[in-house]
């Protein structure tokens, strides 16, 4: 029996793709676990698909379809912390939250600063709802003292490195980690803060840690130290990529940076673009402690603009898993972090889209394409011939956050009872479907 | 029956006047009972109340526990240097185990900001926040406001200078809210490095210059400065903060007449006060002590539900 023409046929929908400039109704075709072609409802379309069996059409109507959504930023807490997460849960979690790609961080108990740790994740990877990217240790142990075997880990597949979560203290650490990594091309992302400035910290300084008697991180935290590893990729002419930036004066640093030609790109995530330091005040939850630290409506609306003008390239969620145990105590005692992946999407819809910042297209351009950019990984787009990473979004869902509708192993957000539009229909990952409405 | 809005005590941010009113005015009859010779009535019989002391305290724990004794309710003392939150075990655990030996009401010490809240989620019992972080303490600032109002018959319209250490001070928020609902004028005074972030949006005065903050002032309540926040390069020497933010004499001068001088305590005197001024004629020191035992016994009445039975 002759093998089929296509293994399975996408049809109704409104396909998005922000890397080919596309965005009309069509038919996405898939063919060994890449996309076979993309086209337009012709007569000889429609012929064509009615020669396919039912069960290869999946049917679109009134949904967008998209690029696999990429996240460049995720905690999966493996090896080390498996109650929190798992490889396998949290990539459970991306794929109902839309995302075939995740890049997961170093900070695990082993670090990822050395091959065998980058080889274990790969592994446990293999048979994941979504592509595992790992991104490396800048130094070992990430303590910021020396360097990791850069090249090793390039080597064996990552994509990137960072001391995420311990930004490199010393600056001279920090410009010998750029200009090593520029002979792999490949750019350090950066978690921009100051530790002199921010110790002891557990929100940020505004009225509202006065209010509270918390100690508070200074925005100037985070400006600084954005602002000197800016003037270092300067020097060096590595990449740099900032992660979760959240003050108004760090967006307009990298704004600064950018069109002075700089090599820097950025993130941002949705809970800094959607929550102030306000919200704290009213329970001290736990959910809200994260680092850097929800800050002021200026800041919120100073990241959103920086969005929206191109400053701030991608959306990353940041997913920090937390047990229960683990958050539920003293607000000041609390690790900083909050669950993003299945709310990431919704999110943007609701506060981004539908309040007329982004359109469609520009959102998913932030959430495919651009980070697959920063990062030189396969997808983030339909082009015939890639892998058919594909995100089929009914765009207008209303629903509720429930906590026990997560995926991931942790509950750790404070989105739960929000009212949110537009969700994830399915998630297609190499041709395969691994999550559906 | 009057009644609090809350069934808890964890700042006075959110207490209305009314609420404040009422507790002072309850205050004044327990005022009357610990000068009677036999300082007991049996309005809290049989309500047993636990003192969770996670940081260490001794004129706050001793006021609550002889309020609560003077109200004839049991009492367990809990702190965290006898106990098995030494072995590791986590705040709810503590008290939801504590709890399960059925207790009422738990007056809550904690170095966490928004501990008290927190307890509120783990427990049924009333809480009365003693103190959380550099949040509130607000039985210390319903005394302050007790001992100024039974001076002068009124808060209103008074001229309150708050100095020292405003940034970590839980006895300066409590008394910001309070005063403020009570529309006293509130003035902040301390050194810019411990004068936290934006507190100008408390609606206060605010100084870094002692005389400007004196002058005009009915009352001044000062607090006590740590050395700990020396150390930390907050100030440069206790020498300097004494030499501009210390209460002498001479700058009692800059009060007006009826003035009124006030201290949390511990005080570091020759720090932020001579012995001179905190043992002069307008100092309610001493007198602020024995309204807080006052003030609690009224608040844990409030906050017990028992208002028909007692005295």
């Amino acid at each position: 029996m002759a093998s089929k023409k296509y293994d399975m046929v996408i049809k109704g929908g409104r396909v998005i793709d922000p890397a080919l400039g596309f965005g009309k109704d069509a038919y996405v075709f898939i063919k060994d676990g890449k996309i076979s072609k993309i086209a337009t409802p012709t007569a000889a379309v429609e012929k064509e698909i009615k020669s396919l069996d039912a069960d290869q059409i999946v049917d679109a109507t009134d949904k967008l379809v998209v690029p696999g959504l990429i996240d460049i930023h995720v905690h999966l807490r493996e090896p080390g912390r498996e109650a929190a997460e798992t490889i396998e849960s949290g990539c459970r979690a991306a794929a109902a939250g839309g995302f075939t790609a995740v890049c997961c961080m170093p900070n695990t108990t082993p670090c990822i600063d050395n091959q065998e740790t980058v080889k274990f994740v790969q592994d446990r990877a293999k048979d994941a709802d979504a592509r595992v990217y790992v991104v490396g240790a800048v130094t070992k142990n990430i303590e910021g003292k020396e360097l990791s075997e850069i090249g090793d880990l390039v080597k064996i597949g990552a994509v990137a490195i960072s001391d995420d979560g311990k930004y490199p203290q010393n600056p001279e650490i920090m410009r010998r980690g750029l200009e090593y990594a520029r002979m792999f091309d490949i750019p350090v992302m950066q978690h921009a803060e100051d530790q002199y400035l921010s110790a002891g910290a557990v929100m940020n300084e505004s009225y509202q840690s006065t209010r509270l008697g918390l100690k508070g991180s200074p925005p100037v935290a985070e400006e600084i130290a954005v602002l000197r590893d800016i003037a270092l990729c300067r020097f060096t002419g590595a990449r740099l990529h900032i992660q979760h930036v959240s003050t108004r004066q760090a967006v307009a640093a990298i704004r600064a940076a950018k069109k002075e030609g700089v090599r820097v790109t950025a993130e941002a995530t949705p809970h800094h673009m959607v929550l102030t330091d306000d919200e704290i005040g009213k329970e001290f939850n736990t959910n809200l402690r994260v680092n850097p630290p929800i800050r002021t409506a200026s800041d919120r609306d100073a990241v959103i603009e920086g969005l929206v003008d191109g400053t701030i390239d991608c959306i990353a969620s940041d997913h920090a898993p937390h047990q229960d145990e683990d958050k539920d105590c003293e607000f000041d005692l609390a690790p900083a972090g909050m669950i993003g992946l299945e709310t990431t999407l919704a999110l943007v819809k609701t506060y981004l889209i539908d309040k007329g910042y982004l359109a469609w297209a520009d959102a998913i351009r932030k959430m495919t394409a651009n980070p697959a950019r920063i990062l030189g990984l396969p997808g983030g787009t339909l082009e015939e011939g890639s892998p058919a990473d594909i995100t089929i979004i009914d765009p207008d869902k209303k629903w509720t956050v429930k906590a026990d509708k997560f995926f991931s192993k942790s509950k750790n957000s404070p989105f739960i009872g929000w009212k949110l539009s537009g969700q994830a229909y399915m998630t297609i990952l190499g041709g395969r479907i691994v999550f559906k409405q | 029956m009057s009644r609090l809005h809350s069934r808890h005590l964890l700042g006075l941010e959110d207490v209305p006047k009314e609420d404040i009113s009422l507790i002072l005015k309850t205050t004044d009859s327990f005022r009357e009972v610990i000068d009677r010779t036999i300082k007991k009535v049996p309005t809290l019989r049989g309500i047993t109340v636990l003192n969770l002391f996670y940081e260490p305290s001794t004129r706050t724990r001793i006021s609550f526990e002889l309020a609560e004794k003077r109200l004839s309710a049991d009492t367990v003392n809990f702190s965290t240097s006898t106990s098995s939150v030494k072995k590791g075990e986590s705040l709810r655990d503590t008290v939801q185990n504590i709890e399960a030996m059925k207790i009422d009401m738990v007056v809550v010490r904690h170095s966490s900001s928004g501990a008290p809240y927190y307890l509120t989620k783990c427990m049924d019992a009333n809480i009365i926040n003693a103190g959380d972080g550099a949040h509130e303490h607000p039985t210390q600032a319903l005394l302050d406001m007790y001992t100024i109002f039974k001076k002068y018959g009124k808060l209103e319209g008074l001229r309150v200078v708050l100095v020292g250490d405003v940034k970590h001070s839980r006895v300066i928020r409590s008394n910001i809210w309070g005063l403020k609902t009570m529309r006293a004028s509130v003035a902040l005074c301390g050194p810019s490095t411990l004068l936290p972030y934006e507190a100008e949006k408390f609606g206060c005065d605010m100084y870094t210059k002692m005389d400007e903050a004196l002058d005009g002032a009915d009352v001044v309540n000062v607090m006590r400065i740590q050395l700990e926040r020396q150390q930390s390069g907050l100030f440069p020497s206790q020498r300097e903060y004494t030499n501009l933010f210390g209460l002498n004499k001479d700058r009692l001068r800059l009060l007006n007449k009826n003035y009124t001088v006030m201290h949390p305590g511990p005080m570091n005197r020759g720090v932020e006060i001579t012995s001179e001024v905190a043992d002069g004629a307008n100092s309610v020191i001493l007198e602020q002590v024995t309204n807080g035992q006052a003030v609690r016994m009224a608040v844990l009445y409030l906050l017990s539900g028992r208002k028909e039975e007692g005295e």
